[in-house]
């Protein structure tokens, strides 16, 4: 055999990955061959791939399991490391390992985004010496995504199970698509649940798409099928820089769909009454440029990005129609990470809000409301990319404080007309400071009192007032919001500030 | 057989739904008066009201079962 067609011919055998029937079985779960999603996800296929051939010694480990190289992704440069299912099930040896470390490596000397296309059953405990315990095995790969974090873009599409160890990929990436029915993460097996602790579950309740995007909030987005698993993946990277050193990417300006009410149409003039917060946003920002993250976890809470005048921003909008917007440890949570996630990349964050407050009562005090409240209040106050506060209605307690309130260094806070800024609503104040004097007085006589020192209280916080007082900076027309914020954002661009000198900060997590 | 669950610990301030009636998915079953906000409750799924497990006026907690379906 000539050198050239050996060569050739161990490489065409190599990007055939596993046996046939694995093929098949992938097939049958609507699962893709590891290389044509690469196919898929990158603008003109792999660019080049390194460590093609290890572990081709070994009988049945094509490319050991995992494809890492890179590629362009809307036309700029991604490393990727890509498991193949065929192979072992997308087990982890010593080179598998190797190789994603290697591409780490890579990624960071580059600067740009690192796509984990994970789909593995985890470590092949046979190979546990060479791959698990060592300076370069496994835990190597977690150390270098904690180091990469926040410095470039990492990206984790989980089209198959990331398993005990593995799970912990996906956990240290900035954002985690998964696939309903075939997506999961778990640390046990429901057999090892099983053995060690005598639960019985399934794999998919314990572990599966649905309850890591919608109860623990460990997956970001649930897509029903691959192909629209990578189209997320895409969409993404288009609101991101390739790494902290950049800006991201501009894109062209859409104007919003034509409604036919107005934003004050949409607001109830009772601030108890709740609405849908999504109609306020897709009134301010470009048509389609909605970007959800964690939309099914903690819904009283909105996170996305978004674009205005084709300038990439992150929204976080409190959303009364659930749980009437109110924050709980899930939601505050989810914005810490969200606001952290725009800071690190250059991404200015719009707070749209209409918030009664944080949760009160046992259940959420037990739950650690405070520490999980005071998260999200830190990385709000920590960031330095440009902070545009909005009270849209209602803004009570804490509750104007977690949303980029004037304390908290917002290159502006704007009210709408309808924005009532408060330590409490009318309702609970006046019960809380006349309580006695309500019990005091006769029946009849309640009803009317209450009434004339709520709207005593209602005075008193006129937004009027706290903009004489310049709380607020200004009171723009829901109509015109959009404009001002699109204006306001072209000025804010030149901003840049330390938050604090020190080594970092001793965070409430 | 699924139940609606309250999302937020509060008061039932409407319960608009009686046994036997035919509940569509999204449509609003009771409204909790919680941290001063009206909060609607919807059906998941579509379905009859096998039982009214709450009263109005009662306070709940945060995924106490407010109305079964069948």
């Amino acid at each position: 055999m000539s050198w050239e067609k050996e060569l050739k011919d161990r490489v065409t055998q190599i990007e055939k990955g596993g046996h046939f029937k694995y093929h098949e079985k992938n097939k049958e779960k609507g699962k893709l061959f590891v290389r044509d999603r690469l196919a898929l996800l990158l603008d003109n296929g792999i660019e080049f791939e390194d460590g093609k051939f290890a572990n081709e010694d070994a009988e049945g480990l094509p490319a050991d399991g995992v494809i890492t190289g890179t590629g362009k992704v809307n036309g700029r440069t991604v490393c990727f490391m890509a498991n193949d299912s065929t192979v072992k099930a997308g087990s982890w040896g010593a080179r598998t390992v190797e190789k994603i470390i290697r591409i780490q490596e890579t990624a960071e000397k580059l600067n740009v985004p690192l796509l984990y296309l994970v789909d593995s059953a985890g470590a092949r405990i046979t190979d546990q010496v060479e791959m698990f315990p060592g300076r370069r095995g496994a835990g190597r790969i977690f150390y270098n995504e904690v180091k990469l974090s926040g410095r470039i873009p990492q990206v984790c599409i989980l089209f198959g199970p990331s398993a005990a160890g593995g799970a912990y990929i996906p956990a240290f990436c900035d954002v985690v698509i998964m696939v309903k029915g075939n997506s999961s993460m778990y640390l046990g097996s429901p057999r090892m649940a099983e053995m060690v602790i005598g639960e019985k579950v399934s794999l998919e309740e314990m572990g599966g798409a649905d309850m890591h995007c919608s109860v623990s909030g460990c997956g970001d987005i649930l897509v029903s099928d691959e192909t629209s698993a990578i189209e997320k993946a895409r969409s993404y990277l288009s609101y991101m820089p390739l790494n902290y050193k950049k800006q991201p990417p501009e894109s062209t300006a859409h104007e919003p769909a034509a409604f036919e009410t107005s934003v004050e149409e949409i607001l109830p003039h009772n601030q108890n009454v709740p609405f849908n917060m999504y109609q306020l946003i897709e009134r301010i920002i470009d048509n389609n440029s909605f970007f959800e993250m964690k939309e099914l976890f903690a819904p009283e809470l909105i996170t996305g990005f978004a674009r205005l005048n084709g300038q990439a921003i992150g929204v976080i909008a409190n959303q009364p129609k659930v749980k009437g917007g109110v924050l709980f440890p899930d939601s505050a949570d989810k914005a810490a990470r969200f606001i952290t996630l725009c800071d690190a990349f250059h991404i200015p964050l719009l707070f749209l809000a209409d918030i009664p407050g944080f949760m009160i009562g046992t259940h959420v005090e037990r739950a650690g409301i405070i520490r999980h409240g005071a998260k999200m209040i830190a990385a709000m106050s920590e960031a330095t990319v440009p902070k545009l506060s909005v009270i849209v209605r209602k803004a009570y307690g804490a509750g104007l404080y977690a949303m980029a309130g004037p304390a908290f260094e917002p290159d502006c806070c704007l009210a709408l007309p309808s924005a009532q800024i408060a330590v409490m609503g009318p309702e609970a104040a006046v019960n809380a400071v006349y309580a006695n004097k309500i019990a005091a007085l006769p029946e009849d006589k309640r009803q009317a009192f209450v009434e004339e020192k709520r709207r005593e209280y209602k005075e008193n916080i006129n937004i009027y007032r706290l903009a004489s007082e310049m709380v607020i900076d200004d009171i723009v027309n829901g109509n015109d919001l959009r404009q001002e914020l699109i204006n306001r954002l072209a000025v804010y661009k030149s901003k840049y500030m330390k938050f604090s000198e020190r080594k970092h900060a001793v965070y409430p997590v | 057989m699924s139940h609606i669950p309250a999302p937020i610990a509060g008061v039932i301030w409407k319960m608009l739904v009686n046994e036997g009636d035919e509940v569509h998915a999204d449509d609003e079953v009771a409204i909790l008066e919680s941290m001063k906000m009206e909060i609607p409750i919807t059906a998941e799924q579509n379905g009859f009201v096998a039982e009214v497990v709450k009263k109005q006026g009662e306070f709940v907690n945060s995924g106490d079962i407010l109305i079964k379906l069948r």
